[in-house]
């Protein structure tokens, strides 16, 4: 039978919402456990976070004041010591597992799998290749470890309702000291929704024109309560902060509501997009491939349709 | 000053970014017959990151090398023209697992005797984003992943790298790993005289068996499907209307 170990992320204080996301995958195949690993400076309140996920079976506490901040060189050899009660070792596909998961394969000596976003069976899942133009079905043998990152869009949090065990674990192992952490900067969006989990989110792209303008994707967000994001192109002409970059090599997400201000459509972009519920677009090109997949598409120029559209939700 | 003997950089033969490439009618694979082929974008911003290394007089000699078939020698004398000095193929028919490439440039480190491997984060076609970390964990070496700023003293780099909440800073001891993201630099464009030169540089071909690696399968790719589409949409023809589709939609 399965067993699956899931390394929590969050920030020190909080679990991030891409762990239930884990969790929820790993219950699609019906494991006999999910338990998750907490690696953390002082991980209380993450473990018991963690515990209430519902189906998760147990939680790993490890901490150690070398697991203040979340470094794959001092996190992976914790994790493969513990990995080897389980059959699967999942992270999210976020930058903290992308960074560690293929890390923590390599030290097994197996494999590692990139960005489920649908299991068939336990050893048999699907994903995206060729940004997201073509899906992938590929089986893991059972004879080893199956290490493997979880494509976040492509999954519901876990909803918290369980009480599993909490059990304090430390390693023996001697952690590196070669890879240190000097400081994060985060200019977290000005108390908006999170980029990552938010219902609605509204983008800005190269058409915006300038950091000034850019204003105007903020205030249509805040109409909207919407979290905020950008194009590449947005991001490389410094409009927007790189946490905000949407697409293949940004953010992927699954939004109820995703607004794109300027933005052509090009295929990386559109890959990070491919699971919100409405896509809408508002560009002057009517040949703009945004509109290719967009639910509701307005052929307009963003400096009259964008003040209109703030008007019309504020009133 | 820092000073790196060997900047050791990989160099992937990918479909171009800007093709729209497709699934075979079959579910076999992906149409790529004659289809135009690049230096992986984020590799091309590795080799940029070395040569201004070098050229800050913090480097020696920077090492291009690709793993695949023959073809690859295009994209390692793109690498050449750009200004590398040396080039190695290691020639192998079949497409290998990040865990087998990895090996190879373990393999690689050890003849070159590099201190320092800068590579692309992802590679295009597969989008594993695996190679580099592996690496760094086969090497026991520090990595600094999905890095946009790079910078050298005491033997040690310091690494901006971009993370979902905003940039993180880490310093890694040398040798050590560094994955590039796609706003550490701007690669230069080569002109045609370097192109000519390059042709005079060293190239050298090797196999698996020269670096002792054995090509490992562990997933059996089944099928490959096109995504599925999204239904498609309606045009509306103002802001007013917006608004209606919104509301009957139940978004606002
Ligand atoms: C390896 C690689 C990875 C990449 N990863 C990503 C990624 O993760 N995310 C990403 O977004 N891109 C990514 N890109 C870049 C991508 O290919 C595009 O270049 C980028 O998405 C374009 O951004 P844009 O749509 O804002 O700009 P453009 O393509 O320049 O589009 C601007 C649009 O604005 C419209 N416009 C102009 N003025 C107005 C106006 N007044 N009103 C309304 N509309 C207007 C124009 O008609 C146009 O359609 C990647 C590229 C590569 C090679
Ligand atoms: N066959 C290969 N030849 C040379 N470099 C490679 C090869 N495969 C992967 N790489 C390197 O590893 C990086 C990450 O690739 P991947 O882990 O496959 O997404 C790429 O950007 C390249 O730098």
């Amino acid at each position: 039978m399965a067993r699956v170990l899931i390394v929590a992320e969050h920030d020190g204080q909080a679990l991030n919402a891409s762990t239930a996301k884990c969790v929820s995958c790993a219950r699609s195949f019906e494991p006999s456990a999910i338990d998750i690993a907490v690696l953390a400076g002082d991980g209380g309140a993450i473990a018991t976070q963690a515990a209430a996920l519902a189906g998760v079976t147990g939680v790993v506490r490890v901490d150690h004041p070398a697991n203040e901040a979340a470094l794959a060189a001092v996190a992976a050899p914790q994790v493969c010591e513990l990995a080897a009660d389980y059959t699967h070792v999942f992270g999210p596909s976020t930058t903290f597992g992308k960074d560690l998961m293929p890390r923590v394969a390599a030290l097994l000596g197996v494999g590692q799998l990139s960005d489920i976003m649908s299991a068939e069976s336990a050893w048999r899942f699907k994903r995206p290749i060729y940004a997201g133009n073509a899906i992938v079905t590929v089986e893991a043998p059972a004879d080893r470890p199956l290490v493997a990152t979880v494509r976040t869009a492509s999954y519901q949090a876990a909803e918290a309702s369980g009480n599993a065990p909490v059990r304090e674990w430390s390693t023996d192992a001697k952690l590196p000291d070669h890879t240190r952490f000097i400081e994060l900067r985060s200019d977290s969006g000005g108390g908006r929704p999170d980029l990552q989990t938010a219902a609605r989110v509204v983008s800005g792209g190269r058409g915006v024109g300038s950091k000034e303008n850019f204003d105007l994707i903020y205030r249509l967000a805040d109409a909207l309560d919407a979290a905020v994001g950008a194009s590449r192109a947005a991001v490389d002409s410094g409009y927007a902060g790189n946490d905000l970059q949407v697409g293949q090599t940004g953010k992927i997400i699954a939004p109820n509501l995703y607004v794109a201000v300027g933005i052509s459509g090009a295929i990386q972009h559109l890959t990070g997009i491919k699971d919100a519920g409405v896509i809408v677009a508002i560009n002057t090109d009517s040949e703009a491939p945004l509109f290719e997949v967009a639910d509701i598409g307005l052929v307009a120029d963003l400096f009259e349709a964008v003040p209109q559209l703030i008007e019309a939700l504020s009133g | 000053m820092t000073v790196i003997n060997t900047i050791l950089v990989p160099l992937k033969r990918v479909v171009d970014a800007n093709v729209r490439v497709r699934v075979k009618p079959d579910g076999s694979g992906m149409a790529l017959d004659g289809v135009k082929m690049s230096i992986n974008p984020f590799d091309e911003i590795a080799l940029e990151e070395a040569l201004r290394i070098r050229e800050r007089g913090e480097a020696g000699e920077i090492v291009v090398a690709s793993i695949g078939a023959q073809a690859c020698t295009q994209q390692l004398r793109g690498g050449l023209a750009m200004g590398a000095d040396r080039a190695l193929l290691v020639e192998v028919e079949q497409d290998l697992e990040p865990l087998t490439v990895a090996r190879t440039l373990m393999a690689l480190v050890h003849r070159e005797n590099s201190q320092l491997v800068i590579m692309g984060k992802q590679a295009i076609d597969g989008d594993n984003n695996q190679t580099g970390q592996m690496l760094a964990a086969l090497w026991g070496r520090p990595q600094a992943t999905f890095t946009s700023h790079l910078s050298f003293g005491n033997g040690a780099a310091t690494a901006m790298r971009e993370v979902d909440v905003g940039m993180e800073v880490i310093e890694v001891d040398l040798p050590a790993v560094v994955t590039t993201d796609l706003r550490l630099n701007e690669p230069r464009y080569t002109k045609l005289p370097d192109i000519l030169k390059a042709k005079k540089k060293p190239l050298e071909t090797l196999t698996l068996a020269d670096l002792d690696v054995e090509p490992e399968v562990q997933f059996r790719v089944l099928g490959v499907e096109p995504p599925a589409q999204r239904p498609r949409g309606v045009k509306v023809q103002d802001v007013a209307e917006l608004v209606r589709a919104l509301r009957r939609k139940e978004l606002i």
